[in-house]
């Protein structure tokens, strides 16, 4: 028997409440179907599962909140799959099942006495707050944090009127999800940054006569050739494809986590599976899939998890570099500015030429600044040959 | 000397010599009674030239008696004079511990407070010269445990030249506790110390991050270890208790209320130490000031080991104190 | 297509892009990219978006020609008067 359990779709997921059955007892599933949808603070995110089968038994009722891990189904494996399973599956324990009830949670929130003082003396729930302490104990720095995005959410939200209570409450979310991930990501990962202006001339060139043969529908944005150039780099640099988990963990996939940006505040980052095997056409195509469900927070909970590597990008008329802070676990982040006539100097002469400024933040726990340092000059060259993209 | 800045670069031995002539020059009624203090100079030359400087009339040899003659101190305080007893070392205190602690520490209380026993009784201690279990103890927790003593902790080179002239003036009795672990030790200090306070602990150095209580040996290695967590951006504050018996409380309650974490260094064994007194104060009394729980660097529960590398591992040093610091902020 | 119904489309795609704002209060000379907060994949899902619906193709070297309302507009009815 397989045990379906809740995914962790972040470093800051803690719990997911179910919200609808998409099988039942009997179906039979393949891997990557969508069993589920859960809501979390990412939105409603559509849970698949990774294994064949039917489904046994549902243990969760919808509208229950349980925490990550907790066991939701029970699946019998496939005869395929039961194959590559031999000898696991009877060694596992059944895990006892512990749906969150909102009055057990808050009994057990631990909080340092001073975090408990301060959040007390300005009316704080506690059980809003995510602990970043020894244990996930909530210390004083995680109450002060919560007290400062109340303070200044609320004003920045009024710019934006949001259509109703629950789009407020999500961005909210979103916003306390975004705070403790970068956090965290600046209090445990000593970063080092790196620059490189870069000669987008070629690679725009190529892109304008490219999109002038395709119909509207098919034109590719400037991004594309920078997400492709990126993943085919990292094929080089694994170490920068990377999770720091224990040590550093390279991970043979290349999924790029891509920075969208919300309409109401907050950003939201979903993995481009597989980059470096699409092409740039599929990686358009899958841009125009994630960006607007991404945007209406609804994603698929690999979408949320899977990512190796994170790309930002400003996007043109905006700031002209970018660096980013990691999204652990991860051990990079590239950042790319909007693209812009510079000076550039070349063999003595200066001219000017359409660039791009690129940086890369790397946890300097997993690489150093070398490492960084030849992947960007490998992503110049991959950039100066776009037909090969 | 340097008269320019009104400083001055001595031995921790040189700053309690010049404290004791100092007291010897100051009040004719101060006497030096200890085994070997006068024509040998003291065990750890102390108190070198001074037989020859104020006569054997106020620099005594006394015969191996601790029990003896910690208990004609006693009769001479309470007889109008003010003796200062050098007890060689903590070790061998235990044989007047008696007289300590049924004499010394109670007649004021016996007499209906009629009479006061002004005694100052020094006495080398601490870890860190080989010299194996029965002479390396920490009792510095034993006698902060007696109410009617004062107990002082010399931990710098300030407090090596004044704290004894401010002992003298106390009316009950105090015990000295001086590091020979730190006698060659040079420091620059202050030429002109001023008016020492021996009823207050002092922060030797400001921090905001986390307050690293201690005393004696560990004053100075907390120091550096801040002084190297400051290069990491973490800015801890240092205190030296100074007096452990009665405890200024106010003081590192205080610290606490601002850095919000506290840990505790000393050389004593962990268990009913003077960092456990410390702890329950700061959970009575801080407790919503509190962040993190208390952590405590003590001495390992053995008898202290002869050689060096077992004796170093079996207390607290600078890199436990960075290591536990960086822990305790950053959770890894 | 009048002026008007040019409009009406034009309000109606934005407001589908960018659903927290009022594309209709937008002035005339406005930049609509900055007005409406419209990123570079918004703004080609505009265009996409606008040759389904009226099949004007606007070409990449145009995007210079239709960054106000009423450049936009103006270019829609040269395309289909």
């Amino acid at each position: 028997m397989i045990e379906f359990q809740m995914p962790n779709l972040g470093a800051d997921m803690e719990a997911g409440t179910l919200i609808e059955w998409k099988k039942k007892p009997g179906d039979t599933v393949q891997r990557g179907d969508i069993i589920a949808e859960v809501e979390t603070q990412k939105g409603l995110i559509e849970i698949e599962v990774f294994d064949e089968g039917t489904i046994g038994e549902l243990l969760i009722q919808e509208g229950t909140k349980v925490p990550v891990g907790t066991i939701m189904a029970l699946i019998h494996p496939s005869a395929a799959a039961m194959e590559t399973k031999k000898g696991k599956a009877t060694s596992e324990k059944p895990i006892a099942l512990q749906p969150i009830e909102e009055k057990t949670t808050v009994l057990s929130i631990k909080a340092s006495p001073l975090a408990r003082r301060i959040a007390a003396e300005n009316h704080l729930d506690l059980s809003q707050v995510k602990g970043t302490g020894e244990n996930g104990v909530i210390t004083k720095d995680d109450v002060d944090l919560a007290l400062t995005t109340q303070k200044e959410q609320l004003p920045k939200v009024e710019k934006f009127p949001p259509d109703d209570a629950k789009t407020l409450a999500q961005i909210e979310a979103v916003r306390t999800a975004i705070a403790a991930a970068m956090s965290k990501s600046n209090r445990e990962i000593p970063h080092y940054y790196l620059e490189k202006k870069l000669d987008m001339a070629k690679a725009t060139d190529w892109l304008i006569a490219k999109n002038k043969e395709k119909s509207v529908q098919e034109r590719l944005l400037p991004v594309v050739l920078l997400i492709k150039a990126t993943a085919r780099a990292l094929t080089d640099f694994p170490e920068l494809n990377a999770v720091w988990q224990n040590g550093l963990q390279l991970k043979n996939e290349i999924h790029i986590g891509f920075v969208v940006s919300l309409r109401n505040g907050g950003i939201i980052v979903p993995a481009i599976h597989n980059a470096n095997i699409k092409s740039l056409d599929e990686i358009m195509a899958a841009l125009n899939d994630i960006i607007p469900r991404a945007r209406a927070l609804k994603l698929r909970s690999s979408e949320l998890s899977d990512a190796t590597i994170t790309v930002t990008n400003i996007g043109d008329g905006g700031a002209d570099m970018i660096f980013g802070v990691i999204y652990p676990p991860q051990v990079a982040i590239i950042g790319f500015g909007n693209i812009s006539e510079q000076p550039f100097a070349e063999k003595g002469m200066l001219g000017i030429r359409t660039s791009i400024f690129v940086t890369l933040a790397g946890d300097h726990r997993a690489t150093d600044g070398l490492t960084g340092s030849r992947f960007l000059v490998a992503l110049n060259n991959h950039l100066q040959n776009p037909e090969a993209l | 000397m340097d008269n320019s800045t009104g400083t001055i670069t001595l031995t921790y031995r040189e700053a309690l010599k010049q404290g004791l002539r100092e007291a010897l020059q100051n009040d004719e009624n101060v006497f030096l009674m200890g085994e070997d203090v006068g024509r040998y100079g003291g065990a750890f030359a102390v108190s070198k030239g001074l037989l020859q400087e104020f006569g054997a009339e106020r620099i005594m040899d006394v015969p191996l008696s601790e029990a003896g003659f910690v208990g004609a101190g006693i009769g001479a305080a309470m007889a109008g004079m003010k003796p200062i007893i050098e007890v060689m070392t903590v070790n061998f205190s235990l044989l007047a511990m008696d007289q300590i602690v049924n004499n010394a520490a109670t007649l004021l209380h016996m007499s209906g407070g009629q009479i006061h026993v002004p005694m100052v009784i020094r006495m080398g201690c601490g870890i860190g010269r080989q010299l194996a279990a029965q002479h390396s103890h920490s009792w510095e927790p034993f006698y902060a445990h007696i109410p009617g003593l004062i107990i002082l902790s010399v931990g710098t080179h300030e407090d090596a030249r004044g704290m004894l002239r401010a002992a003298l003036q106390s009316p009950d009795p105090v015990l000295l506790f001086e590091y020979t672990l730190m006698l060659n030790l040079e420091k620059e200090i202050a030429v002109d110390l001023g008016f020492i306070d021996i009823t207050k602990a002092k922060v030797l150095r400001e921090g905001s991050a986390i307050s690293i209580i201690t005393y004696g040996t560990g004053v100075y290695k907390s120091l550096e270890a801040a002084a190297e967590l400051a290069l990491v951006g973490i800015e801890a504050e240092v205190i030296d208790l100074r007096v452990l018996r009665p405890l200024d409380e106010r003081t590192f309650l205080e610290s606490v209320a601002k850095t919000h974490r506290v840990l505790i260094v000393e050389d004593a064994w962990r268990s009913v130490s003077i960092s456990s007194e410390i702890s329950a104060r700061i959970m009575e009394k801080a407790f919503y000031d509190l962040d993190a729980p208390v952590q405590r660097l003590c001495g390992v529960e053995v008898p202290i080991p002869y050689p060096a590398h077992l004796e170093e591992a079996a207390i607290p040093q600078k890199n436990d104190i960075v290591n536990a610091v960086k822990k305790m902020i950053h959770h890894d | 297509m009048n002026e008007e119904e040019i409009k009406q489309i034009v309000f109606q795609l934005l407001k589908k892009i960018a659903p927290d704002t009022e594309p209709s209060t937008l002035k005339p000379d406005e930049n609509i990219r900055e007005t409406l907060n419209i990123d570079s994949f918004d703004s080609l899902q505009f265009i996409v978006a606008l040759n389904e619906k009226t099949g004007i193709e606007i070409p990449e070297e145009d995007y210079g020609k239709i960054a106000t309302l009423q450049a936009l507009t103006a270019y829609i009815k040269n395309k289909k008067p």
